[in-house]
């Protein structure tokens, strides 16, 4: 059977140059080279018209069809060259064993051992001092390292730039009128001045919002916060962080469109579906004698996600 | 006329058989030394199964990306400086944006090919990611990854996390709507771990979210740092490839102590080159119909503003799926709180899966007390055990994955939010307890499942001397009828109890 002796493997080097092994692995080749000169000629064209695109500054699509075309073109024809044109094979090469003898292994745990290891037992104070300096290199520069990178904590995570008379501003900087808004609807505010920093963005954004007065359930201790039926709730889910963006006005929920999260304004923004684990922290309010919406302190919990040093 | 005909002919003679070829080898081994390897480099024999194929494609979409990348590198600017945008997109002409925004904007409008580059860009990262995930599983299901290519395996799971890393790293870099909301979550999830979190996240981010140098810290990591990181370990990777050579599936004349296939010259090096050329063909055409990452439809990142279609990238999908249905179970306690809602989905459960990756060969090596150098690779049903074990795994991360759009899922079924997320909660225990047994079942029906292993053969089909027609399979094919045969492991020594010197190689076992 010529065809199972074709099949198995010879070495490259002792191949003669009639054998079959050096054959190419296409039956009909003539027909294979006739498929990829077609696809070289077509990676040409590709390729003159990625040019084309170019120069006249076509859309995207055009230059991608035509570069990728041409690379794709290329790419199949080469492949097939080297799979049906060149020497079929198979060619079989022997793999020597990478492990040393015993006796090299020896050497070298001899070398390391005996050679290294006496020069330090016979000074073994200096060994000790040269330790010590390289723990203490270590351990001087890791700390300085990090610490450069940034800011402590310390008491950043605690408290936001809400202060006590500060008014609540929507992102454009105007003040809250107590009747701006109707019933059932909602605004992001922040405090007056930072609306345009990073700190006021990020931190500080908060969700105002007027419920009509007859679902509210008024949690201890928090009887004054809601004036006229106004309650603002930091908006910064107490899962993740996101911003708490989407509000369900029948359903009276504000929901987290990460993970889905929602927490019912009417009764403290406890949350009552998904992974967020506490209610969104409530901001006092109180309504000035001119009517406009401002915040009697900073919030008395930590806003955001759950973090070690939080009570 | 004659004369000249003949100086070109003794100076072609002069020049011995090889022409040109020949003397630049000669000139470069009496320099370099480079004919003796680079003949043992030229013939290195490639095994021609198309799994090993799949390395390939990580290799070439890496290839892309760097590429790619340092084209948009020459146009981006890594500033969160606030800008007036005045570019070509009118939507948000006029807006105030960082200059990080704007100039990702730009790429996609003003710069000629730009648009192509960055969702070329995007694509084969999402390619380089899915080809390494592919590639890890075909290492794991045939055993390669057993003694002597633990190493290899170590470098390439870092590698996967590396790739993974870099990936989030530059999708938070065009400053847009969605990349500043992943941002914040990764920033929480840093804040989550017990005792450092707080300084975890002020460190990397410079302060409290979003901070001040998130943009050009995370530019230098995305563009330098970690690509370099990358090229090392994938250096390292290809190195340790060449040293221990390819595995290969048992065969006819195929042994622990050889490799059967194609040789690096022509043979490979024409398909391999070829493949390359395939890959960033793909990517191409990707990037020309498929949008990917539309910036400017996002908008720029505002802290306060969210997208509904807030998508991670394919590769943190099961990160998201698991925060998404982990319940929320924060503890409280002692004047502190650990977010286990958070912790536990986010920070151990990627520990686990990927320390359990890493450990694998040693625990494996342990469990079954195999030690033995391996270069045969199994089938996967030949073992069971660690083809149930790994289908588990990878469906349990499937179902994570799905579970990161339950939002989706519920409106597309018509359930309710909740169905859908307690669903998939018992799903997440349930389809791994399944898989396993069906697949430890199925791999042993495959054991012995005659014709296992091997290629269907053709039907005979003759027509006897009565006219009836008769069918029947052709005999199995050569190569297969083998299998068995060679597939054992044949000591290659016999230990003698001589010292070493004596001319005969004593190695343990
Ligand atoms: C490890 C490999 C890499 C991965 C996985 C990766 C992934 C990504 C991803 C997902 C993006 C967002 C793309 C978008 O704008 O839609 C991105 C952006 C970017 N990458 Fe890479 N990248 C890699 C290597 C590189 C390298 C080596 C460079 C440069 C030398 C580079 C330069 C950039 C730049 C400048 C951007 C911002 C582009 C923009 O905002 O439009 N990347 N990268
Ligand atoms: S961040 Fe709000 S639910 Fe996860």
């Amino acid at each position: 059977m010529s065809e199972n002796t074709s099949r198995t493997p010879v070495n490259l080097q002792s191949v003669r140059e009639s054998d079959p092994h050096l054959q190419p692995a296409a039956k009909n080749p003539v027909v294979v080279e006739r498929v990829i000169a077609l696809n070289f000629i077509a990676a040409m064209l590709s390729f003159v018209g990625f040019l084309w695109a170019y120069i006249v500054n076509a859309q995207a699509w055009k230059l991608g069809a035509t570069f990728g075309g041409g690379m794709t073109f290329l790419g199949i024809g080469l492949i097939a060259w080297g799979k049906y044109l060149m020497p079929r094979g198979p060619f079989v090469e022997e793999r020597h064993v990478l492990a040393s003898t015993q006796g090299e292994r020896d050497a070298m745990s001899d070398a390391i051992v005996k050679r290294g290891g006496g020069v330090i037992q016979r000074r073994k104070f200096l060994g000790g001092l040269l330790g010590g300096s390289m723990a203490l290199v270590g351990a001087a520069s890791i700390w300085p390292l990090l610490r450069s990178l940034g800011p402590l904590p310390k008491g950043t995570l605690f408290h936001t730039d809400w202060r006590k008379g500060a008014f609540a501003v929507d992102q454009s900087g105007r003040r809250i009128h107590k009747n701006d808004l109707a019933v059932g609807s909602i605004v992001t505010v922040f405090p007056e001045g930072k609306q345009d920093t990073d700190n006021g963005q990020a931190v500080d954004q908060t969700v105002l919002i007027r419920l009509s007065n007859e679902h509210f359930t008024t949690q201890k201790g928090r009887e004054s916060w809601g004036p006229h039926g106004y309650v603002a709730y930091s908006k910064l889910c107490t899962h993740l962080g996101c911003p708490v963006g989407l509000y369900e006005q029948q359903l009276q929920l504000l929901v987290c469109p990460c993970h889905q999260s929602m927490f019912d304004v009417t009764n403290g923004a406890l949350p009552n579906f998904g992974p967020a684990p506490r209610p969104l922290p409530q901001l006092p309010l109180y309504i000035d004698s001119n009517g406009y919406i401002r915040a009697q302190s900073d919030f008395h919990e930590p806003v955001g996600p759950g973090f070690w040093e939080r009570a | 006329m004659s004369d000249a005909i003949a100086t070109k002919r003794s100076k072609r003679e002069a020049r011995g058989p090889y022409g040109r070829v020949g003397t630049a080898i000669n000139e470069l081994d009496e320099r370099l030394g480079i004919a003796k390897g680079g003949r043992t480099f030229l013939d290195k024999i490639f095994p021609d199964h198309w799994s090993f194929m799949l390395g390939e494609i990580a290799l070439y979409s890496f290839v892309v990306l760097l590429a790619t990348g340092v084209f948009l590198t020459l146009y981006y600017i890594p500033s969160s400086a606030i800008v007036t945008y005045k570019g070509s997109y009118l939507p948000l002409y006029g807006q105030h944006v960082t200059q990080a925004f704007a100039s990702s904007v730009d790429l996609s409008f003003s710069v000629r090919a730009g648009l192509l580059m960055r969702q070329m860009h995007h694509w084969s990262c999402d390619i380089f990611v899915g080809a390494m995930v592919v590639h890890m599983a075909r290492v794991f299901f045939t055993g390669a990854f057993r003694k002597p290519r633990e190493t290899n395996w170590i470098v390439g799971l870092s590698l996967l996390i590396l790739a993974i890393g870099n990936g989030f790293l530059g999708y938070s870099l065009p400053d847009d709507l969605v990349s500043g909301t992943g941002l914040r979550i990764a920033y929480s999830i840093m804040e989550s771990i017990p005792l450092v979190g707080t300084y975890l996240g002020f460190f990397v981010f410079g302060g409290n979210f979003p901070g001040t140098s998130m943009i050009p810290r995370f530019f230098i990591l995305h563009v330098l740092i970690v690509p370099l990181l990358i090229m090392g370990l994938v250096g390292a990777h290809l190195f340790l490839l060449v040293r221990q050579k390819h595995t290969q599936f048992p065969g006819p004349g195929r042994t622990e102590n050889n490799v059967v296939g194609s040789p690096m010259f022509p043979v490979f090096m024409a398909k391999t080159t070829g493949f390359l050329f395939l890959v960033a063909g793909v990517v191409g055409l990707l990037g020309a119909f498929a949008q990917i990452n539309p910036i400017w439809q996002f908008g720029p990142y505002d802290a306060a503003r969210i997208s509904y279609a807030v998508q991670p990238d394919w590769y943190m999908g099961f990160l998201d799926g698991a925060l998404r249905i982990f319940p929320a179970w924060s503890f409280h306690s002692f004047g502190h709180t650990i977010p286990l809602e958070v912790t536990i989905p986010a920070v151990v459960l990627p520990g686990i899966i990927f320390n359990l990756a890493f450990a694998w060969p040693a625990l494996e090596r342990k469990f079954t007390g195999d030690n033995a150098i391996h270069h045969l690779l199994d089938r996967p049903s030949l073992r069971p055990k660690r083809t149930a074990a790994g289908a588990a795994v990878l469906a349990f991360l499937m179902i994570l994955f799905i579970a990161s759009s339950t939002d989706v899922i519920a409106n597309f079924m018509h359930l309710s939010l909740s169905s859908v997320l307690w669903a998939m909660r018992i799903l997440t225990f349930l389809v791994p307890l399944i898989t396993y047994p069906v697949t430890y079942y199925l791999a042993k029906e495959m054991q012995h499942a005659p014709g296992s292993g091997k290629r269907k053969t053709t039907n005979v089909v003759s027509r006897s001397a009565t006219g009836e027609y008769l069918a029947e399979s052709a005999p199995a094919y050569d190569e297969d009828v083998h299998h068995e045969l060679v597939a054992k492991t044949v000591p290659t020594f016999i230990e003698a109890d001589l010292d070493s010197d004596n001319g005969v190689r004593k190695v343990p076992r």
